[in-house]
């Protein structure tokens, strides 16, 4: 008990840590409400077009990559899951895009996307991806789709593992076609795991900043992003707009995450008091078994 | 995880059953089931792997070609040459010190979060105190700030103070993502040790802290290891915040560096000498990969699947 207070003090410092960040925030607030101007000009004035602009941007990059990145991640975990050799490969392989640094890949995929690069040797065609207009969106989200989807992959291939093949067995033998069983049984199971991992991705893309600040380039309309427009403010040393920038972006992630928290449930923080997706797994499992158990009654 | 291995258990009496239905059964307990077999199987290996590594592959490529034939679209260079890579470290980026320059605040952020880490997830895992799940939360929720929104008020504060261009001003905004990172991953880890030992420790007349030092953190080892791997690969890609603090080339990192890479001419962007810049900046998380695999999955999905 000695080291109670000491240990609970460090606890306690690593809030104060943070909320000190808050009050810098609070700092800022107070100047951007001396001259409340600057969320005016965001929302109606000088400043509209482009923070409507970022925002556009921005809510689509992560509407379009996050739901990409799902459905690919989710597929490669499916496979993943049932192949029998090169296990081992695959995890080392699905772990180089989510590692290699996100300036280091948006060279690397704006090289590829050179006018005369690789992708338009393959494709055959001559567009100009890393310019400005819908190519350059489709660029900046295929590469962040490329890193991210393996991420996805891994956690919902840790989230089939725990299921227990007696759930398909019994599926099978009920006549379940392999459509009805992921449906019904699999996506359901892994639900805890990838409604964490879409939120951990939500959080990322929503502050994206690193991929099409060095795919395509800072002060380029069809990408820009409001993390992008804040360091351009900040950058030209307008303080007080990239902290309003900023702080409406703060607010925006976190009215999206409690949202997603809110309406589909997802447990990031695990509390020890109310674990719900636990009993939600017990009880969807627990009935699985009973109609193996059946027809095995029958066949005896 | 356990609990739904623990909630179906294998009904007593299974096992005389299962050899009753031989073809139903018998051969799926051989290997794991339902797995992909000969073309079907090769075929996923091959799309998942092509998927994720081609990319890195022709970054690989292309920085081995001599700086005439880079637009070649051939899958081997004509000519193997690592005209590129003297490039990098001869030029005037200096490139060789802006790895230093990541090492440094990768390994320092790391170590600092590391600290931090143990005790506070210690604290939580371990002791109970009112408000725990708060400050768990709030730690969490830091991790979701986006960075911007911490280097706009820090960057007044440390032009204020004199911070620009130093290492802390890129380590001390770090820190504030790698410690709720480190919090989240070591606490859950910590959850799943059994509280036995220490307990029984403690009977024998161990104070607290003898508990700890010798009986938990040993045991933890393990998770405090993997705990560093992800948030030293976290710390060395960093880009916003040290793209921001610093316009010193002597002091910025090499993520940044690659970024303002330019070339000799003025026609051409040095795409050879980025290319292989880049492929330096990752073999050293790809040789972590190759070694660590086991453990970055199991940390990366710890949170995930408990």
């Amino acid at each position: 008990m000695i080291f109670y207070p000491l240990l609970s003090a460090v606890g306690q410092s690593l809030y104060s840590a943070e909320s000190r960040l808050d009050e810098n925030g609070f700092v800022v607030d107070r100047e951007v409400f001396v001259g409340l101007e600057n969320y005016a000009e965001i929302f109606v004035g000088a400043q509209s077009e482009r923070f409507y602009n970022a925002l556009a941007n921005t809510t689509f990059f992560t509407v379009v990559s996050v739901a990409l990145e799902t459905v690919i991640g989710v597929a490669f975990a499916l496979m993943m899951n049932r192949a029998f050799r090169g296990r081992a490969f695959l995890r080392a392989a699905v772990l180089v895009p989510w590692a290699i640094p996100t300036a280091v890949s948006g060279l690397l995929w704006r090289w590829m996307f050179q006018a005369d690069g690789i992708v338009n040797a393959l494709s055959g065609s001559q567009v100009l991806w890393t310019a400005e207009g819908m190519a350059a969106q489709a660029a900046v989200i295929i590469a962040e789709v490329w890193k991210t989807s393996p991420f996805i992959g891994l956690l919902v291939l840790a989230g089939l593992q725990i299921i227990p093949e007696e759930v398909y067995e019994a599926a099978k033998l009920d006549g379940a076609s392999a459509w009805k069983q992921f449906w019904a049984i699999t996506l359901p199971l892994v639900k805890p795991a990838l409604m964490v991992a879409v939120l951990f991705r939500l959080l990322d893309a929503l502050r994206m900043f690193d991929l099409p600040f060095v795919l395509v380039g800072p002060r380029k309309e069809s990408v820009e992003t409001l993390s992008i427009l804040a360091w351009d403010s900040a950058n030209q040393l307008q303080y007080g707009a990239a902290s309003a920038f900023s702080i409406v972006l703060l607010l925006y992630v976190s009215v999206i995450v409690y949202m997603f928290v809110r309406l589909l449930g997802a447990d990031i923080f695990q509390s020890d008091a109310t674990r719900p997706q636990s009993s939600r797994r017990r009880r969807a499992v627990s009935p699985a078994p009973r109609p193996a158990a059946h027809h095995q009654e029958e066949t005896r | 995880m356990s609990t739904v291995t623990q909630e179906v258990p294998a009904p007593p009496g299974r096992a005389p059953q299962i050899s009753k239905a031989p073809h139903v059964r018998a051969g799926r307990r051989a290997q794991p089931a339902r797995t992909l077999h000969g073309a079907a199987g090769v075929a996923a290996v091959v799309l998942i792997g092509v998927y994720c590594l081609a990319p890195f592959y022709w970054m690989l490529v292309s920085s081995l070609r001599r700086s005439g034939d880079i637009f070649d679209t051939t899958l081997l260079p004509s000519v193997f040459s690592v005209e590129s890579y003297v490039k990098v470290f001869s030029g005037s980026s200096d490139f060789a010190h802006a790895l230093v320059n990541s090492l440094i605040v990768a390994a320092t952020t790391t170590a600092l979060a590391l600290v931090f880490a143990i005790f506070a997830a210690y604290a939580i895992s371990r002791l109970n105190f009112r408000f725990k799940n708060v400050i768990l939360a709030v730690i969490i929720a830091t991790s979701m700030f986006p960075g911007i929104s911490v280097v706009v008020p820090l960057l007044r504060l440390f032009s204020d103070i004199g911070w620009i261009n130093t290492y802390q001003a890129m380590i001390v905004p770090s820190l504030s993502f790698a410690i709720p990172l480190a919090v989240y991953i070591l606490t859950t880890f910590m959850k799943q040790l059994p509280f036995d030992l220490e307990e029984a420790a403690m009977m024998d007349g161990a104070t607290k802290w003898q508990a700890f030092r010798k009986i938990l953190l040993p045991l933890a080892a393990p998770g405090i290891f993997t705990t560093a791997i992800l948030t030293f690969i976290q710390s060395w890609n960093e880009f916003i915040i040290a793209l921001s603090m610093v316009n010193d080339p002597a002091v910025q990192t090499a993520t940044v560096a690659i970024s303002k890479f330019t070339g000799a001419s003025e026609f051409q962007a040095p795409y050879g000498e980025q290319m292989a810049a880049g492929v330096i900046v990752t073999i050293p998380l790809v040789i972590m990969i190759l070694i660590f695999q086991r453990r970055i999955v199991e940390g990366l999905t710890s949170g995930a699947t408990k």
